[in-house]
């Protein structure tokens, strides 16, 4: 059982593998994520309190638990990488990086627009809005560190020696954010009121969240087959790989 | 507590540095009372070659081994074991010579002033002592350098391009003290470009393209 | 145990004795350059002048916006000092030889870092009554913002060792360090502020404080051992 574990630490194996598994990630991706969008935008029941705002919360939701995911991913492949010294584990971590911080990106984006109908303006420091955007920052760092190296393995180690002591701080940046809201609660409660989600709102939520997850999934195995293949140009099998 | 045969094994290694191979499975062997003059032409990976040695830089692939035992196992050992000098004399310009040997030679071993001053007195730069290092001139700065070299006690000396900038007396100073470093026993990597006349056996690497 | 021959014949030096010798080093080398020790220092009073002038001189207005002046300012003149930390030493050679040194490297960071508080953080901490005082923070409330200072620079000492360990060497490494620390020093900012605001307001700011407390034994106890893999890192 572990030889196949020991596997995944050959970039060649990887690089075929990752080809294997991106159409069936991405198929499942787009069905997950039509029924998500079709039930939630249409038939899914307005919501007693926001009205027809809340169906953001089928694009925002998902995209803050992928954003989250993402960096736990990029920080665990790093881990890896840092401590065994297992190149694909930095692939892994590079290629999940920008992908990350689109996720965060949309977000943002999505929690913005949710604002206006909410709020009555485009941007609140709400606590989740203020993590996701602190997440943001930790990914440009994470991105810039890895880019600042001209010896691409020393900035492989640096990117994941931040991406790992950034994963340490999440929990910490939340906590100290939260708490920070909850000192200044002005008369507008600038928080993301969760509408209480009747089964019939849940399902969608759901699909969109396993469709978000499926695509990040597809998408990360194009972009890992493109980092395995930069980070391995010298070797023969990657000469093979592309006459073919 | 046995005391070993110093030895220094080098087997196969490999060093990439972003895209260029630059050591390709290069091995050595050095035993007490031996020099190894390391030649080859710029970019082939000489000053990568002593900082594998080192520990410094840790090889893709290819071991590197002190009396037998990795590296990476006797860390703390091995370096007590060796002295490094790079291509820089590794001074703090804002500290005088004195200071300078106190503060990097005190973290190996007790040793007084007068012993320092003694040392920089062998190297002939006694007179320097109080100085601070930036005053002095790059002859100077590696005499001190040569100071910290003899006064460290290892038993591995490698030095990068240890001729740079010392005039002829410099230079029979340094040929002296490393002829009588492996006569005593002690081993030596010497990266340099002109031919080494010394008076003990050496051994030759010369690193290609 | 097989000890090479012709190795160290004195006496070894032990981890403590190795970290005050660091410690004396950087002490000389701080106080050989009083003009760099004074930059940090005079940023932070600096940046503490913009904003009044950008806001208003309003000292109602200001002991409000106060706590977060302060610490702002306090961050952006810490940051600046934490380049300092290895870069000297890198561009020198000496680094390389610290960590050749047969002494542990994490303790040599520790004094390292701890040196470098005490000259830029601590300094602060004794130069915040100034900025206080222009600030309209009440006199009652200096012990707690002093206190909170003193705890805040020295975690960020340690986050900022971390990014220095990191980016030293690298070409515009100083706007890559601040990018790379303000954000994981989020929290110290949220906690540090907030015990200050309490303590002009004249209520009790240990919850802050306690905060801040434990953020700070959290940093001082892992963050030497990232600080000190980043450093093996850029040595490589």
């Amino acid at each position: 059982m572990w030889t196949w574990f020991y596997r995944l630490a050959s970039p060649p194996y990887v690089y075929r593998l990752a080809a294997a598994f991106a159409p069936w990630l991405l198929g499942l991706a787009v069905l997950a994520m039509l029924y998500g969008l079709i039930d939630g935008l249409v038939f899914a029941p307005p919501d007693y309190q926001q009205g027809d705002a809340f169906r953001m919360a089928y694009v925002h939701v998902p995209a803050a638990t992928v954003s989250v995911m993402a960096y736990t991913l990029m920080a665990v492949a790093s881990g890896i990488g840092l401590i065994w010294r297992i190149k694909v584990g930095h692939a892994v971590a590079a290629a999940a990086a920008p992908i990350g911080a689109s996720f965060t990106v949309l977000t943002l984006v999505t929690g913005s627009l949710w604002g206006r109908p909410m709020w009555g303006t485009y941007w609140a420091w709400d606590p989740r809005l203020t993590s996701e955007l602190i997440l943001l920052f930790l990914y440009f760092g994470v991105m810039s560190l890895r880019a600042a190296f001209e010896d691409p393995t020393r900035g492989d180690r640096a990117a994941a020696l931040l991406a790992v002591v950034g994963f340490v701080d999440v929990p910490i940046i939340h906590f100290s954010v939260q708490w920070w809201n909850s000192l200044h609660q002005g008369a507008t409660v600038l928080k993301f009121a969760k509408p209480s989600m009747a089964p019939v709102m849940l399902w969608p939520l759901l699909a969109m969240l396993l469709g978000f997850t499926l695509f990040f999934g597809a998408v990360l195995c194009m972009r890992l087959r493109g980092e395995v293949l930069n980070r391995e140009r010298q070797a023969n099998w990657v000469r093979e790989a592309v006459k073919a | 507590m046995t005391v070993c045969e110093p030895r220094l094994e080098v087997d196969a290694v490999h060093v990439w540095r972003g895209d260029r191979h630059v050591l390709k499975g290069t091995s050595l062997q050095v035993g007490g009372g031996e020099l190894l003059h390391v030649r080859g032409p710029n970019g082939t990976g000489k000053t990568t070659l002593l900082r594998v040695v080192c520990g410094l830089l840790r090889p893709e692939q290819g071991t590197v081994a002190w009396c037998g035992q990795s590296i990476t196992a006797i860390r703390g050992t091995y370096q007590l074991a060796l002295c490094y000098a790079s291509h820089e004399p590794a001074l703090k310009g804002d500290l005088t010579a004195l200071e300078n040997l106190r503060f990097s030679l005190g973290l190996r071993r007790r040793i007084g002033d007068a012993e320092l001053r003694d040392l920089l007195h062998r190297t002939g730069v006694a007179a320097c002592a109080d100085l601070p290092s930036r005053v002095l001139s790059a002859g100077q700065r590696r005499r001190v350098a040569l100071a910290r070299i003899l006064g460290s006690e290892a038993s591995l000396w490698l030095l990068d391009e240890p001729y740079t900038n010392l005039d002829a007396r410099g230079a029979d100073l340094l040929g002296e003290l490393l002829a009588g470093h492996v006569a005593g026993g002690g081993l030596a990597l010497v990266v340099a470009h002109q031919d080494l006349m010394l008076q003990c056996s050496i051994q030759r690497l010369e690193l290609a393209a | 145990m097989q000890y090479p021959a012709l190795g160290t014949r004195g006496v070894s030096v032990g981890t403590g004795t190795a970290m005050a010798l660091i410690l004396r080093r950087e002490l000389t080398l701080s106080l050989r350059r009083p003009d760099q020790l004074l930059q940090p220092l005079v940023f932070f009073l600096i940046v503490t002048t913009l904003f009044p002038l950008g806001l208003s001189p309003e000292l109602a207005l200001l002991r409000a916006m106060a706590p977060g002046i302060l610490w702002v300012a306090a961050l952006l003149a810490s940051l600046l000092a934490m380049e300092g930390l290895f870069k000297s030493d890198a561009d020198d050679g000496t680094l390389e030889q610290l960590a050749l040194s047969g002494q542990s490297l994490g303790g040599i960071v520790i004094a390292k870092t701890f040196a470098h508080w005490l000259v830029s953080g601590a300094a602060l901490v004794l130069v915040s009554p100034l900025v206080a005082t222009a600030l309209a923070i009440p006199l009652e409330a200096f012990p707690t913002m002093m206190l909170s200072l003193a705890l805040g620079t020295l975690t960020l000492s340690w986050l900022g060792a971390i990014g220095a360990g990191l980016t030293v060497g690298l070409r515009r490494g100083s706007v890559l360090l601040s990018l790379i620390v303000l954000p994981l020093a989020m929290p110290l900012l949220i906690f540090g502020a907030n015990a200050t605001d309490r303590a002009i307001g004249g209520d009790d700011a240990s919850g802050g404080l306690y905060f801040l407390a434990a953020l700070c034994v959290f940093t001082c106890t892992l963050a030497p051992l990232a600080a000190t893999a980043a450093l093996r890192i850029t040595l490589e």
